[in-house]
């Protein structure tokens, strides 16, 4: 059993602060580090995975250090973002060089089993170079899991993965969590990291944005209010429809764009109501949009929340 | 100190198939030089001094060192793939110690065979010429390594930074400003040369022995000290 605490860390690199003052603690079973791109979430595993040393605040494995401690290697594996393994090795020779570089007693049985779990073991004696991304992917992982680590980081680790890939690696990562291991990914898409996550870190540029298991972040990020841009064959008409229901707060018409811009605050109501109302006052609907749907968006209403 | 499956990832890096090209062109193009100048003039031993001297140890012997040196650790930083050993319960100090007996031995072995050997065929190592080369171009070997893999941990531009080293320092400065040699590891190296050719031969440095031998001890300590330390505190280039 072991944990990874975050203790009002911070790092910035000149005047770009890029964590800004995070504390949280991840424990055993699988926690998902959510965030749009350039939150953070990298330079937050850099810190865990001992490449990078806090700026204020630390960063320990249990209650030791792990920038500049080389011994907290024997209880972490990592999963790096970048693409760089030694092409010119084959996936086998890879891992088996992982295992003896962790000085493993039997390196050779550590690199095949490791090549089991991941299903590569036909791939083994191919050049990493011929690999595909998803085959890299899986090469990395057994290379992080060939001295059993307890804690266990993956930044972004499905990028670039097909959905059988994907799957598999869910599973794998279901699996070292419910075996008790402290494994930690990272993703900036939400529906990976629910449907893999029992608990769900939120980073937002730089800060710790929600914490909790997916339900909860879930409806966080559905109840908030949802803004439309909304073109109709007459839109003051509509206006004075829509705000009359309770499931909007705000209207604004739009002169120079010639819409109406609607904050809605109820949403599954207000999806049901708009051509409802807009029926009832024999108006036409050109457009319905979402203008706020980005991710960064969704994020940033969280940190605000 | 030395991890052997450090070492041998680094000379499978090394020794790939293109670089193993590089690595061979000068040393062939010395040997093609050599059997040209014998078959020309005969054995002469100004010729030796000369193409020894001003082409095997002042461009082919930093040459080979810059390729060696920054090609041990260089890459592995820039695809970011030495996360993999620094992920490692392995100090760091043993990554670069290791990085750096690889590209001494991988530099010695690509400079000193065909010194000697070119040597042989210029003038049969009357003078003791060749061998005195070969000692130069075992020592430079092992200062250009530790200087070019320091460089390799310091700098992006790892090797344009030592060829500017090898190629302008070393050979048009010194050329021009005789200060500018008294700071090159080909002089010291000279200097070794000097001391062990026999009496008739015509090779100088600008460097005293004694000079020599602590400056070359110096900036093999103090490179592969300083390489450590960058390594030690080597942060993972962050894309966020």
């Amino acid at each position: 059993m072991t944990t990874l605490h975050i203790t009002k860390a911070s790092r910035w690199f000149g005047n770009v602060v890029a964590v800004n003052d995070i504390t949280m603690d991840i424990g055993p079973g699988v926690t998902g580090l959510l965030g749009p791109n350039g939150a953070g979430k990298s330079t937050l595993i850099h810190m865990m995975s001992g490449f990078l040393a806090p700026s204020a605040g630390s960063v320990t494995l249990d209650d030791r250090p792990i920038w500049r401690h080389a011994e907290s290697y024997r209880e972490i594996g990592l999963v790096p973002e970048r693409e760089g393994m030694y092409d010119y090795l084959t996936g086998g020779e890879f891992v088996l060089a992982n295992a003896e570089l962790h000085g493993l007693p039997d390196p050779g049985a550590a690199a095949r089993t490791a090549l089991e779990t991941v299903e590569m073991t036909a791939a083994a004696d191919r050049r990493i170079s011929t690999y595909s991304k998803g085959m890299r992917q899986r090469v990395k992982m057994a290379s992080a899991l060939v001295h059993q680590p307890s804690v266990l980081l993956l930044d972004e680790p499905f990028n670039g993965m097909d959905p059988r890939q994907r799957m598999h690696l869910m599973g794998l990562l279901r699996r070292m969590g419910d075996e008790g291991r402290t494994v930690l990914f990272s993703s900036h898409i939400l529906e990976e990291v629910e449907q893999l996550a029992t608990h769900i870190e939120v980073i937002v540029a730089g800060r710790h944005a929600a914490s909790g298991d997916y339900r909860r972040i879930r409806r966080l990020m559905t109840d908030r209010p949802h803004r439309y841009l909304i073109r109709s064959t007459d839109d003051r008409a509509l206006a004075g429809a829509l705000i009359v229901d309770p499931s909007t707060s705000g209207i604004e018409f739009d002169a120079a764009e010639g819409a109406l811009l609607v904050q809605a605050v109820d949403f599954p109501r207000f999806t049901a109501q708009l051509p409802r109302l807009a029926r009832d006052v024999g108006v036409r609907l050109l457009t319905v949009s979402p203008s706020d749907e980005s991710l960064e968006s969704v994020f940033s209403y969280l940190v605000s929340a | 100190m030395y991890n052997d499956t450090v070492a041998r990832l680094t000379y499978r890096a090394l020794l790939g198939r293109r670089r193993v090209l590089i690595l061979l062109t000068l040393p062939v193009l010395l040997l093609i030089i050599a059997v040209a100048v014998r078959s020309f003039s005969g054995a002469d031993d100004r010729a030796a001094t000369d193409v020894l001297g001003s082409f095997a140890l002042a461009s082919m012997v930093p040459l080979i060192g810059v390729i060696a040196g920054t090609g041990a650790i260089a890459p592995e930083i820039d695809d970011g793939s030495i996360v993999y050993l620094l992920s490692k319960p392995l100090p760091r100090r043993t990554i670069i110690t290791t990085k750096l007996l690889v590209a001494i031995s991988v530099t010695i072995v690509f400079t000193t065979i065909p010194m000697l050997v070119a040597g042989y065929i210029l003038n049969g190592n009357s003078q003791g010429i060749a061998g005195a080369f070969t000692v130069a171009a075992a020592v430079a070997s092992i200062a250009y390594s530790a200087v070019f893999l320091l460089l390799g941990t310091v700098s992006r531009n790892a090797v344009v930074f030592g060829l500017v080293y090898a190629l302008i320092w070393e050979s048009l400065f010194g050329n021009l400003v005789p200060g500018a040699r008294t700071l090159s590891i080909q002089q010291w190296a000279l200097a070794l040369a000097e001391s062990t050719a026999g009496s008739g031969a015509d090779i100088t440095s600008d460097v005293a022995l004694p000079a020599a031998v602590i400056l070359l001890v110096a900036a093999t300590g103090l490179g592969t000290w300083y390489a450590i330390r960058r390594l030690t505190v080597l942060t993972v280039a962050h894309d966020d």
